[in-house]
Protein backbone atom coordinates (compact mmCIF):
# COMPACT_ATOMS: atom_id res chain seq x y z
CA UNK A 1 0.00 0.00 0.00
CA UNK A 2 1.22 3.25 -1.10
CA UNK A 3 0.62 6.22 1.27
CA UNK A 4 -0.65 9.83 -0.36
CA UNK A 5 0.18 12.91 0.18
CA UNK A 6 -2.82 13.60 2.03
CA UNK A 7 -2.41 10.97 4.69
CA UNK A 8 1.13 11.99 4.99
CA UNK A 9 0.08 15.79 5.33
CA UNK A 10 -2.12 14.90 8.14
CA UNK A 11 0.58 12.60 10.13
CA UNK A 12 2.20 15.51 9.99
CA UNK A 13 -0.23 17.61 11.57
CA UNK A 14 -0.56 14.96 14.36
CA UNK A 15 3.33 14.39 14.67
CA UNK A 16 3.59 18.16 14.89
CA UNK A 17 6.48 18.23 11.84
CA UNK A 18 6.28 20.58 9.57
CA UNK A 19 7.48 19.81 6.29
CA UNK A 20 8.08 22.02 3.27
CA UNK A 21 6.77 21.50 0.24
CA UNK A 22 9.41 20.38 -1.27
CA UNK A 23 10.15 17.58 1.13
CA UNK A 24 6.78 15.43 0.52
CA UNK A 25 7.46 13.41 -2.36
CA UNK A 26 10.59 11.83 -0.47
CA UNK A 27 9.14 11.45 2.58
CA UNK A 28 5.89 10.30 0.87
CA UNK A 29 8.30 7.41 -0.61
CA UNK A 30 10.19 6.40 2.01
CA UNK A 31 7.19 6.11 4.35
CA UNK A 32 5.38 4.05 1.72
CA UNK A 33 8.24 1.39 1.59
CA UNK A 34 8.01 0.91 5.24
CA UNK A 35 4.06 0.38 5.05
CA UNK A 36 4.78 -1.59 2.52
CA UNK A 37 6.81 -3.71 4.55
CA UNK A 38 4.77 -4.31 7.43
CA UNK A 39 2.30 -4.81 4.71
CA UNK A 40 3.77 -8.32 4.08
CA UNK A 41 2.40 -9.16 7.87
CA UNK A 42 -0.92 -9.19 6.70
CA UNK A 43 -0.75 -12.09 4.46
CA UNK A 44 0.52 -14.74 7.65
CA UNK A 45 -2.69 -16.45 8.67
CA UNK A 46 -3.22 -15.10 12.31
CA UNK A 47 -7.06 -16.33 13.21
CA UNK A 48 -6.04 -18.45 15.84
CA UNK A 49 -2.94 -16.02 17.23
CA UNK A 50 -3.91 -14.45 20.44
CA UNK A 51 -3.43 -10.65 20.45
CA UNK A 52 0.19 -9.80 21.88
CA UNK A 53 0.42 -7.06 24.40
CA UNK A 54 4.24 -7.32 24.61
CA UNK A 55 7.29 -9.18 23.90
CA UNK A 56 7.95 -10.26 27.38
CA UNK A 57 5.49 -13.06 28.12
CA UNK A 58 4.67 -11.85 31.55
CA UNK A 59 2.32 -9.74 33.58
CA UNK A 60 2.40 -6.41 35.32
CA UNK A 61 3.53 -5.98 38.96
CA UNK A 62 1.81 -3.93 40.89
CA UNK A 63 3.64 -1.33 43.64
CA UNK A 64 1.78 -0.42 47.45
CA UNK A 65 -0.10 2.68 46.78
CA UNK A 66 2.03 4.33 49.36
CA UNK A 67 4.15 8.28 48.84
CA UNK A 68 7.48 7.33 47.84
CA UNK A 69 8.53 10.64 45.92
CA UNK A 70 9.73 13.97 47.45
CA UNK A 71 8.75 17.38 46.69
CA UNK A 72 11.75 18.14 43.80
CA UNK A 73 9.96 21.02 42.43
CA UNK A 74 13.44 23.52 42.39
CA UNK A 75 15.38 20.82 41.28
CA UNK A 76 13.47 19.71 38.64
CA UNK A 77 12.14 23.31 37.31
CA UNK A 78 15.90 24.12 36.75
CA UNK A 79 15.31 21.95 33.65
CA UNK A 80 12.41 24.33 32.32
CA UNK A 81 13.06 27.21 30.01
CA UNK A 82 10.70 29.68 31.86
CA UNK A 83 8.64 29.12 35.22
CA UNK A 84 6.84 31.79 37.42
CA UNK A 85 5.19 30.70 40.78
CA UNK A 86 5.62 27.51 40.45
CA UNK A 87 4.13 26.67 37.37
CA UNK A 88 5.81 25.76 34.29
CA UNK A 89 5.16 28.08 31.41
CA UNK A 90 4.55 27.65 27.67
CA UNK A 91 3.00 30.05 24.93
CA UNK A 92 0.03 31.10 25.46
CA UNK A 93 -2.74 28.73 25.10
CA UNK A 94 -5.71 30.37 23.42
CA UNK A 95 -8.93 28.86 24.70
CA UNK B 1 -40.11 19.42 23.52
CA UNK B 2 -41.45 17.69 20.43
CA UNK B 3 -42.73 14.21 21.38
CA UNK B 4 -42.05 12.92 17.58
CA UNK B 5 -37.96 12.67 18.31
CA UNK B 6 -36.65 10.52 20.57
CA UNK B 7 -33.28 11.08 22.21
CA UNK B 8 -30.46 8.97 23.20
CA UNK B 9 -27.98 9.60 25.16
CA UNK B 10 -24.72 8.05 26.96
CA UNK B 11 -22.88 9.06 29.64
CA UNK B 12 -18.86 9.26 30.06
CA UNK B 13 -17.59 9.53 33.81
CA UNK B 14 -14.27 10.43 35.03
CA UNK B 15 -14.25 9.13 38.72
CA UNK B 16 -11.43 9.83 40.08
CA UNK B 17 -9.76 7.29 42.28
CA UNK B 18 -9.34 7.67 46.38
CA UNK B 19 -5.47 6.17 46.63
CA UNK B 20 -2.95 7.80 48.09
CA UNK B 21 -0.28 8.25 45.06
CA UNK B 22 -0.53 8.20 41.91
CA UNK B 23 -1.66 5.52 39.29
CA UNK B 24 2.32 5.34 38.10
CA UNK B 25 4.20 6.88 40.27
CA UNK B 26 4.84 7.16 43.89
CA UNK B 27 4.24 11.07 44.07
CA UNK B 28 0.82 11.95 46.29
CA UNK B 29 -2.52 13.00 44.95
CA UNK B 30 -3.86 15.19 47.59
CA UNK B 31 -5.56 18.44 46.39
CA UNK B 32 -4.93 21.57 46.38
CA UNK B 33 -0.97 21.41 47.07
CA UNK B 34 1.33 24.37 45.84
CA UNK B 35 1.38 23.93 41.96
CA UNK B 36 4.03 21.69 40.88
CA UNK B 37 4.83 20.09 44.17
CA UNK B 38 4.12 16.93 43.64
CA UNK B 39 4.68 16.13 40.41
CA UNK B 40 8.04 14.16 39.96
CA UNK B 41 10.14 12.66 37.01
CA UNK B 42 7.46 9.98 35.92
CA UNK B 43 4.28 12.63 36.00
CA UNK B 44 6.77 14.70 34.14
CA UNK B 45 7.30 12.28 31.54
CA UNK B 46 11.41 12.45 31.89
CA UNK B 47 12.94 10.41 29.55
CA UNK B 48 13.94 7.01 30.72
CA UNK B 49 11.16 6.63 33.26
CA UNK B 50 9.19 3.92 33.82
CA UNK B 51 5.24 3.27 34.80
CA UNK B 52 4.58 0.98 37.99
CA UNK B 53 0.95 0.42 38.24
CA UNK B 54 -0.29 0.93 41.83
CA UNK B 55 -2.20 -2.34 43.25
CA UNK B 56 -4.85 -0.19 44.74
CA UNK B 57 -6.32 1.09 41.73
CA UNK B 58 -6.49 -2.22 40.34
CA UNK B 59 -8.41 -2.88 43.10
CA UNK B 60 -10.68 -0.29 43.28
CA UNK B 61 -11.49 -0.74 39.33
CA UNK B 62 -11.85 -4.08 40.59
CA UNK B 63 -14.33 -3.54 43.53
CA UNK B 64 -16.32 -1.24 40.85
CA UNK B 65 -16.81 -3.57 38.43
CA UNK B 66 -18.36 -6.16 41.00
CA UNK B 67 -21.04 -3.71 42.42
CA UNK B 68 -22.26 -2.98 38.94
CA UNK B 69 -22.53 -6.95 37.69
CA UNK B 70 -19.87 -6.30 35.05
CA UNK B 71 -17.21 -8.74 34.14
CA UNK B 72 -13.60 -8.39 35.62
CA UNK B 73 -11.01 -8.64 32.79
CA UNK B 74 -8.76 -11.81 33.64
CA UNK B 75 -6.22 -10.15 31.19
CA UNK B 76 -6.23 -6.00 30.64
CA UNK B 77 -4.00 -4.24 28.57
CA UNK B 78 -2.73 0.02 28.99
CA UNK B 79 -2.38 1.45 25.83
CA UNK B 80 -1.23 5.18 24.74
CA UNK B 81 -3.72 7.65 23.76
CA UNK B 82 -1.31 10.25 21.39
CA UNK B 83 -2.46 13.76 21.57
CA UNK B 84 -0.11 17.29 22.25
CA UNK B 85 -1.36 19.44 24.94
CA UNK B 86 1.08 21.68 27.10
CA UNK B 87 -0.57 19.85 30.29
CA UNK B 88 -0.09 16.24 28.64
CA UNK B 89 4.09 16.03 29.17
CA UNK B 90 4.83 12.66 27.68
CA UNK B 91 2.52 13.96 24.54
CA UNK B 92 0.49 10.66 25.20
CA UNK B 93 -2.25 9.77 27.85
CA UNK B 94 -1.51 5.91 29.29
CA UNK B 95 -5.07 4.88 29.19
CA UNK B 96 -7.04 1.19 28.30
CA UNK B 97 -8.57 0.69 25.08
CA UNK B 98 -9.49 -2.87 23.58
CA UNK B 99 -8.82 -4.24 26.72
CA UNK B 100 -10.34 -2.63 29.62
CA UNK B 101 -10.61 -4.11 32.77
CA UNK B 102 -14.22 -3.99 33.91
CA UNK B 103 -16.63 -4.42 30.62
CA UNK B 104 -20.45 -5.74 30.49
CA UNK B 105 -22.06 -4.16 33.57
CA UNK B 106 -25.46 -2.73 34.52
CA UNK B 107 -27.22 -0.85 37.30
CA UNK B 108 -31.14 -0.61 37.49
CA UNK B 109 -32.15 3.42 37.81
CA UNK B 110 -35.72 4.71 38.47
CA UNK B 111 -37.31 6.30 35.91
CA UNK B 112 -39.54 9.85 36.79
CA UNK B 113 -42.67 7.66 36.70
CA UNK B 114 -41.36 5.81 39.17
CA UNK B 115 -40.48 2.50 37.18
CA UNK B 116 -37.27 0.67 37.30
CA UNK B 117 -34.57 0.95 34.23
CA UNK B 118 -31.99 -1.70 33.12
CA UNK B 119 -28.76 0.62 32.00
CA UNK B 120 -25.90 -1.24 30.73
CA UNK B 121 -22.07 -0.40 31.26
CA UNK B 122 -19.99 -1.18 28.47
CA UNK B 123 -16.95 -0.98 30.32
CA UNK B 124 -14.87 1.13 32.84
CA UNK B 125 -11.22 1.19 32.25
CA UNK B 126 -8.20 2.80 33.56
CA UNK B 127 -6.29 5.74 32.87
CA UNK B 128 -3.81 8.70 34.50
CA UNK B 129 -5.47 12.59 34.40
CA UNK B 130 -3.60 15.68 33.07
CA UNK B 131 -2.26 18.82 34.87
CA UNK B 132 -3.78 21.84 34.95
CA UNK B 133 -3.46 24.73 32.55
CA UNK B 134 -3.48 27.85 34.03
CA UNK B 135 -4.43 30.75 31.68
CA UNK B 136 -5.37 33.55 33.89
CA UNK B 137 -2.16 35.44 35.81
CA UNK B 138 0.11 35.48 33.38
CA UNK B 139 1.45 37.63 30.70
CA UNK B 140 1.32 35.68 26.92
CA UNK B 141 2.20 32.58 28.75
CA UNK B 142 0.01 29.56 30.19
CA UNK B 143 0.90 28.35 33.26
CA UNK B 144 1.31 25.05 33.58
CA UNK B 145 0.01 22.69 37.16
CA UNK B 146 1.20 19.08 36.97
CA UNK B 147 0.33 17.81 40.33
CA UNK B 148 -3.12 16.18 39.02
CA UNK B 149 -0.79 14.88 36.38
CA UNK B 150 -0.81 10.73 37.01
CA UNK B 151 -3.88 10.96 39.37
CA UNK B 152 -5.70 7.82 38.75
CA UNK B 153 -8.77 7.64 37.02
CA UNK B 154 -11.44 4.98 36.20
CA UNK B 155 -13.43 6.06 33.00
CA UNK B 156 -17.36 4.77 33.42
CA UNK B 157 -18.97 4.47 30.15
CA UNK B 158 -22.83 3.70 29.90
CA UNK B 159 -24.53 2.42 26.84
CA UNK B 160 -26.68 4.46 24.91
CA UNK B 161 -29.64 3.23 27.11
CA UNK B 162 -30.62 6.64 28.65
CA UNK B 163 -33.27 8.22 27.31
CA UNK B 164 -33.72 11.57 28.80
CA UNK B 165 -32.01 14.05 30.83
CA UNK B 166 -33.80 13.20 33.96
CA UNK B 167 -32.65 9.52 33.23
CA UNK B 168 -29.02 10.53 32.46
CA UNK B 169 -29.10 12.32 36.27
CA UNK B 170 -30.43 9.31 37.83
CA UNK B 171 -27.83 7.09 36.32
CA UNK B 172 -25.17 9.65 37.07
CA UNK B 173 -26.39 9.97 40.92
CA UNK B 174 -26.38 5.95 41.23
CA UNK B 175 -22.54 5.82 40.39
CA UNK B 176 -21.90 8.63 42.44
CA UNK B 177 -23.44 6.84 45.11
CA UNK B 178 -21.80 3.35 44.32
CA UNK B 179 -18.36 4.67 44.24
CA UNK B 180 -18.40 6.79 47.63
CA UNK B 181 -19.98 3.61 49.46
CA UNK B 182 -16.97 1.46 47.87
CA UNK B 183 -14.36 4.02 49.18
CA UNK B 184 -13.12 4.11 45.61
CA UNK B 185 -13.44 7.84 45.11
CA UNK B 186 -14.70 10.68 47.39
CA UNK B 187 -16.90 12.12 44.04
CA UNK B 188 -16.23 15.76 44.78
CA UNK B 189 -17.55 17.48 41.98
CA UNK B 190 -16.18 20.55 43.05
CA UNK B 191 -12.77 19.49 42.74
CA UNK B 192 -13.09 17.27 39.61
CA UNK B 193 -13.23 14.03 41.30
CA UNK B 194 -16.44 13.33 39.54
CA UNK B 195 -16.59 14.36 35.94
CA UNK B 196 -18.88 13.55 32.95
CA UNK B 197 -19.16 13.47 29.56
CA UNK B 198 -22.24 13.70 27.32
CA UNK B 199 -23.34 11.97 24.47
CA UNK B 200 -26.36 13.43 23.46
CA UNK B 201 -28.60 12.32 19.90
CA UNK B 202 -31.65 12.36 18.82
CA UNK B 203 -33.82 10.13 16.30
CA UNK B 204 -37.38 9.85 14.66
CA UNK B 205 -39.46 8.16 17.18
CA UNK B 206 -39.29 4.24 16.34
CA UNK B 207 -35.99 4.40 13.97
CA UNK B 208 -33.91 2.05 14.76
CA UNK B 209 -30.71 3.94 13.76
CA UNK B 210 -29.13 6.21 15.75
CA UNK B 211 -28.99 9.81 15.27
CA UNK B 212 -25.51 11.84 14.38
CA UNK B 213 -24.47 12.38 18.49
CA UNK B 214 -22.56 15.31 19.61
CA UNK B 215 -20.19 15.23 22.65
CA UNK B 216 -20.85 17.88 25.67
CA UNK B 217 -17.81 18.65 27.58
CA UNK B 218 -17.35 20.39 30.78
CA UNK B 219 -20.28 19.08 33.07
CA UNK B 220 -18.96 19.99 36.61
CA UNK B 221 -22.70 19.49 38.21
CA UNK B 222 -25.18 17.32 38.24
CA UNK B 223 -27.93 20.86 37.58
CA UNK B 224 -25.39 21.45 34.72
CA UNK B 225 -25.64 17.89 33.17
CA UNK B 226 -29.32 18.35 32.95
CA UNK B 227 -29.30 21.53 31.49
CA UNK B 228 -26.72 21.13 28.88
CA UNK B 229 -28.39 18.48 27.46
CA UNK B 230 -31.61 19.79 27.53
CA UNK B 231 -30.86 22.72 25.56
CA UNK B 232 -28.58 20.02 23.40
CA UNK B 233 -31.47 17.85 22.52
CA UNK B 234 -33.59 21.21 21.78
CA UNK B 235 -31.09 23.00 19.66
CA UNK B 236 -30.55 19.09 17.67
CA UNK B 237 -34.50 18.96 17.22
CA UNK B 238 -34.35 22.26 15.63
CA UNK B 239 -31.95 21.81 13.44
CA UNK B 240 -33.59 18.74 11.81
CA UNK B 241 -37.04 20.33 11.71
CA UNK B 242 -35.47 22.83 9.69
CA UNK B 243 -34.15 20.56 7.37
CA UNK B 244 -30.45 20.40 8.40
CA UNK B 245 -28.29 17.98 9.95
CA UNK B 246 -26.22 17.32 13.00
CA UNK B 247 -23.08 17.65 13.07
CA UNK B 248 -20.77 15.08 15.16
CA UNK B 249 -18.06 17.42 16.92
CA UNK B 250 -17.58 18.07 20.72
CA UNK B 251 -19.28 20.97 22.07
CA UNK B 252 -18.68 22.88 25.18
CA UNK B 253 -21.20 23.39 28.11
CA UNK B 254 -21.03 27.39 29.11
CA UNK B 255 -22.90 27.24 32.21
CA UNK B 256 -23.59 31.73 32.43
CA UNK B 257 -25.20 31.11 29.22
CA UNK B 258 -26.84 28.03 29.35
CA UNK B 259 -25.98 27.19 26.18
CA UNK B 260 -23.48 24.47 24.47
CA UNK B 261 -20.95 25.66 21.38
CA UNK B 262 -18.85 23.65 19.15
CA UNK B 263 -15.07 23.77 20.31
CA UNK B 264 -12.76 24.86 17.88
CA UNK B 265 -11.46 21.95 15.52
CA UNK B 266 -7.99 22.69 16.63
CA UNK B 267 -8.34 21.76 19.87
CA UNK B 268 -10.29 18.41 18.41
CA UNK B 269 -7.70 15.67 17.66
CA UNK B 270 -9.84 12.70 16.93
CA UNK B 271 -6.82 10.88 15.66
CA UNK B 272 -5.14 9.74 18.90
CA UNK B 273 -3.38 6.38 17.37
CA UNK B 274 -3.89 3.99 20.31
CA UNK B 275 -1.27 1.48 20.41
CA UNK B 276 -0.14 -1.03 23.71
CA UNK B 277 2.10 0.75 25.67
CA UNK B 278 5.15 -0.92 25.85
CA UNK B 279 6.35 0.37 28.93
CA UNK B 280 3.39 -1.39 30.86
CA UNK B 281 3.06 -5.24 30.90
CA UNK B 282 -0.22 -7.25 30.60
CA UNK B 283 -2.97 -6.62 34.25
CA UNK B 284 -3.47 -10.16 34.86
CA UNK B 285 -6.62 -10.86 37.53
CA UNK B 286 -6.94 -13.85 38.79
CA UNK B 287 -10.27 -16.04 40.06
CA UNK B 288 -8.93 -15.96 43.65
CA UNK B 289 -8.02 -12.39 43.79
CA UNK B 290 -11.77 -11.62 42.17
CA UNK B 291 -13.09 -13.86 44.92
CA UNK B 292 -11.35 -11.94 47.97
CA UNK B 293 -13.07 -8.43 46.38
CA UNK B 294 -15.74 -9.51 46.05
CA UNK B 295 -15.57 -10.69 50.07
CA UNK B 296 -14.65 -7.20 50.98
CA UNK B 297 -17.47 -5.47 48.85
CA UNK B 298 -19.95 -3.20 51.59
CA UNK B 299 -23.50 -3.59 51.48
CA UNK B 300 -24.60 -1.27 48.27
CA UNK B 301 -27.29 1.29 47.96
CA UNK B 302 -29.73 -0.99 46.44
CA UNK B 303 -29.52 -3.86 48.89
CA UNK B 304 -29.32 -0.97 51.69
CA UNK B 305 -32.56 0.85 50.92
CA UNK B 306 -34.36 -2.70 50.35
CA UNK B 307 -33.08 -3.77 54.21
CA UNK B 308 -34.15 -0.35 55.50
CA UNK B 309 -37.32 -0.59 54.23
CA UNK B 310 -38.01 -4.28 55.22
CA UNK B 311 -36.38 -4.43 58.51
CA UNK B 312 -37.29 -0.99 59.66
CA UNK B 313 -40.62 -0.75 57.84
CA UNK B 314 -39.36 2.84 56.62
CA UNK B 315 -41.45 4.10 53.60
CA UNK B 316 -39.44 3.81 50.05
CA UNK B 317 -39.34 7.18 49.58
CA UNK B 318 -37.17 8.04 53.08
CA UNK B 319 -35.15 5.25 52.65
CA UNK B 320 -34.22 6.36 49.06
CA UNK B 321 -33.51 9.52 50.52
CA UNK B 322 -30.97 7.72 53.62
CA UNK B 323 -29.04 5.64 51.28
CA UNK B 324 -28.11 8.97 48.79
CA UNK B 325 -25.09 9.14 51.68
CA UNK B 326 -23.95 6.55 53.76
CA UNK B 327 -22.70 8.70 56.13
CA UNK B 328 -26.36 9.79 56.72
CA UNK B 329 -27.50 6.33 56.60
CA UNK B 330 -25.55 5.26 59.12
CA UNK B 331 -26.42 8.18 61.48
CA UNK B 332 -29.98 7.07 61.19
CA UNK B 333 -29.32 3.68 61.75
CA UNK B 334 -27.24 4.29 64.87
CA UNK B 335 -30.27 7.02 65.98
CA UNK B 336 -32.90 3.93 65.49
CA UNK B 337 -30.46 0.99 67.46
CA UNK B 338 -30.60 3.46 70.11
CA UNK B 339 -33.90 4.52 70.48
CA UNK B 340 -37.05 3.03 71.88
CA UNK B 341 -38.87 5.30 68.88
CA UNK B 342 -40.39 3.73 65.92
CA UNK B 343 -37.41 3.98 62.79
CA UNK B 344 -39.57 5.76 60.32
CA UNK B 345 -39.69 8.18 63.39
CA UNK B 346 -35.89 8.57 63.69
CA UNK B 347 -35.89 8.70 59.49
CA UNK B 348 -38.30 11.76 59.94
CA UNK B 349 -35.84 13.35 62.27
CA UNK B 350 -32.63 12.79 60.50
CA UNK B 351 -33.98 13.63 57.10
CA UNK B 352 -35.80 16.33 58.87
CA UNK B 353 -34.78 18.29 61.51
CA UNK B 354 -31.21 17.13 61.45
CA UNK B 355 -30.47 17.15 57.50
CA UNK B 356 -31.97 20.71 57.88
CA UNK B 357 -29.86 22.01 60.87
CA UNK B 358 -26.61 20.61 58.80
CA UNK B 359 -27.58 22.46 55.82
CA UNK B 360 -28.15 25.72 57.52
CA UNK B 361 -25.32 25.18 59.19
CA UNK B 362 -22.67 23.61 56.35
CA UNK B 363 -21.95 21.06 58.43
CA UNK B 364 -20.98 17.73 57.18
CA UNK B 365 -22.82 15.10 59.22
CA UNK B 366 -19.42 13.31 60.19
CA UNK B 367 -19.19 16.61 62.36
CA UNK B 368 -23.13 16.82 63.50
CA UNK B 369 -23.38 18.97 66.28
CA UNK B 370 -25.49 16.25 67.98
CA UNK B 371 -24.66 12.57 67.97
CA UNK B 372 -27.02 9.80 66.94
CA UNK B 373 -26.74 8.30 70.78
CA UNK B 374 -28.20 11.68 71.30
CA UNK B 375 -31.27 12.45 69.03
CA UNK B 376 -32.31 8.81 70.25
CA UNK B 377 -32.52 10.45 73.76
CA UNK B 378 -34.54 12.96 72.44
CA UNK B 379 -36.85 10.57 70.13
CA UNK B 380 -37.28 8.65 73.49
CA UNK B 381 -38.53 11.37 75.22
CA UNK B 382 -41.32 12.02 72.54
CA UNK B 383 -41.64 8.06 73.01
CA UNK B 384 -42.30 8.27 76.63
CA UNK B 385 -44.60 11.42 76.33
CA UNK B 386 -42.27 13.39 78.15
CA UNK B 387 -42.53 16.02 75.43
CA UNK B 388 -44.73 16.76 72.19
CA UNK B 389 -42.57 16.47 69.02
CA UNK B 390 -43.94 20.28 68.70
CA UNK B 391 -41.74 20.80 71.97
CA UNK B 392 -38.76 18.44 70.67
CA UNK B 393 -38.07 20.84 68.04
CA UNK B 394 -37.30 23.58 70.35
CA UNK B 395 -35.19 20.64 72.12
CA UNK B 396 -33.31 20.14 69.33
CA UNK B 397 -32.87 23.61 68.17
CA UNK B 398 -30.85 24.03 72.11
CA UNK B 399 -29.23 21.16 71.29
CA UNK B 400 -27.90 22.01 68.09
CA UNK B 401 -26.54 25.18 70.25
CA UNK B 402 -24.79 23.26 72.62
CA UNK B 403 -27.15 23.63 75.64
CA UNK B 404 -26.61 19.99 76.84
CA UNK B 405 -28.32 16.84 76.22
CA UNK B 406 -32.27 16.60 75.52
CA UNK B 407 -33.03 15.77 79.40
CA UNK B 408 -30.94 18.76 80.68
CA UNK B 409 -32.75 21.04 78.50
CA UNK B 410 -36.10 19.68 79.61
CA UNK B 411 -35.19 19.93 82.83
CA UNK B 412 -33.38 23.26 82.64
CA UNK B 413 -36.34 24.74 80.39
CA UNK B 414 -39.22 23.23 82.54
CA UNK B 415 -40.62 21.57 79.21
CA UNK B 416 -41.75 18.47 80.69
CA UNK B 417 -45.58 17.41 78.91
CA UNK B 418 -48.26 18.24 80.84
CA UNK B 419 -49.76 14.98 81.33
CA UNK B 420 -51.84 15.27 84.40
CA UNK B 421 -55.38 14.36 83.69
CA UNK B 422 -56.78 16.80 86.56
CA UNK B 423 -54.21 19.62 85.26
CA UNK B 424 -55.85 19.40 81.70
CA UNK B 425 -59.26 19.14 82.81
CA UNK B 426 -59.07 22.10 84.69
CA UNK B 427 -57.64 24.44 82.04
CA UNK B 428 -59.84 23.17 79.37
CA UNK B 429 -62.88 24.35 81.62
CA UNK B 430 -61.23 27.54 81.64
CA UNK B 431 -60.92 28.09 78.20
CA UNK B 432 -64.47 26.52 77.64
CA UNK B 433 -65.79 28.91 80.38
CA UNK B 434 -63.66 31.83 78.58
CA UNK B 435 -64.99 31.52 74.78
CA UNK B 436 -68.74 30.71 75.53
CA UNK B 437 -69.65 31.29 71.92
CA UNK B 438 -67.27 29.06 70.64
CA UNK B 439 -68.31 25.97 72.53
CA UNK B 440 -72.14 26.95 71.95
CA UNK B 441 -70.98 26.79 68.34
CA UNK B 442 -68.88 23.74 68.81
CA UNK B 443 -71.92 21.82 70.40
CA UNK B 444 -74.55 22.97 67.55
CA UNK B 445 -72.28 20.83 64.99
CA UNK B 446 -69.67 22.88 64.19
CA UNK B 447 -67.07 20.14 64.86
CA UNK B 448 -63.73 22.47 63.05
CA UNK B 449 -63.63 24.90 66.13
CA UNK B 450 -62.02 21.99 68.27
CA UNK B 451 -58.72 22.85 66.72
CA UNK B 452 -59.54 26.48 68.14
CA UNK B 453 -59.73 25.31 71.36
CA UNK B 454 -56.59 23.10 71.28
CA UNK B 455 -54.72 26.03 70.19
CA UNK B 456 -55.96 27.57 72.78
CA UNK B 457 -55.36 24.96 75.90
CA UNK B 458 -51.59 24.94 74.25
CA UNK B 459 -51.41 28.55 74.41
CA UNK B 460 -52.45 28.56 78.00
CA UNK B 461 -49.85 25.62 78.54
CA UNK B 462 -46.95 27.34 76.72
CA UNK B 463 -47.36 23.98 74.76
CA UNK B 464 -46.74 21.81 77.18
CA UNK B 465 -49.70 19.67 77.58
CA UNK B 466 -50.03 16.27 75.96
CA UNK B 467 -51.81 16.82 72.13
CA UNK B 468 -53.60 13.45 72.72
CA UNK B 469 -54.90 14.20 76.03
CA UNK B 470 -56.17 17.70 75.18
CA UNK B 471 -58.13 16.60 72.65
CA UNK B 472 -59.77 13.70 74.22
CA UNK B 473 -60.56 15.94 77.41
CA UNK B 474 -62.09 19.20 75.41
CA UNK B 475 -64.17 16.49 73.66
CA UNK B 476 -65.29 15.25 76.58
CA UNK B 477 -65.90 18.56 78.26
CA UNK B 478 -67.96 20.28 75.36
CA UNK B 479 -69.82 17.56 75.25
CA UNK B 480 -70.84 17.30 78.65
CA UNK B 481 -72.37 20.51 79.69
Amino acid sequence: MSLTKEQVQHIAILARLKLADEQFDDVVAKLSTIVEFVDQLQSAPTDDVVPMAHPLDQAQRLRDDTVTASNERDRLQQNAPAVEAGYYLVPRVIE
Amino acid sequence: MSTAWETVIGLEIHTQLATTSKIFSGSPTAYGAEPNTQANLVDLGYPGVLPVLNAEVVRMACKFGLAVNARIAPRSVFARKNYFYPDLPKGYQISQYELPIVFDGELQIETAAGDEKRIGITRAHLEEDAGKSVHEGFSQATGIDLNRAGTPLLEIVSEPDLRSASEAIAYMRKIHTIVRYLGISDGNMQEGSFRCDANVSVRPRGQAELGTRTELKNLNSFRFVEKAINYEIERQIDVLEDGGEVVQETRLYDSDKDETRPMRSKEEANDYRYFPDPDLLPVEISEDYIAAVRESLPELPDAKRKRFVDDYGLRPDDAGILILSLPLADFFEATAAATAAAPQVAANWVIGELSAALNRDGVAIADSRIAAGALARLLDRIEDNTISGKIAKEVFEAMWDGEGSADDIIESRGLRQITDSSAIDSVVDAVIAANPGQAAEYRAGKEKLLGFFVGQVMKETQGKANPAQVNEALKRRLKAE
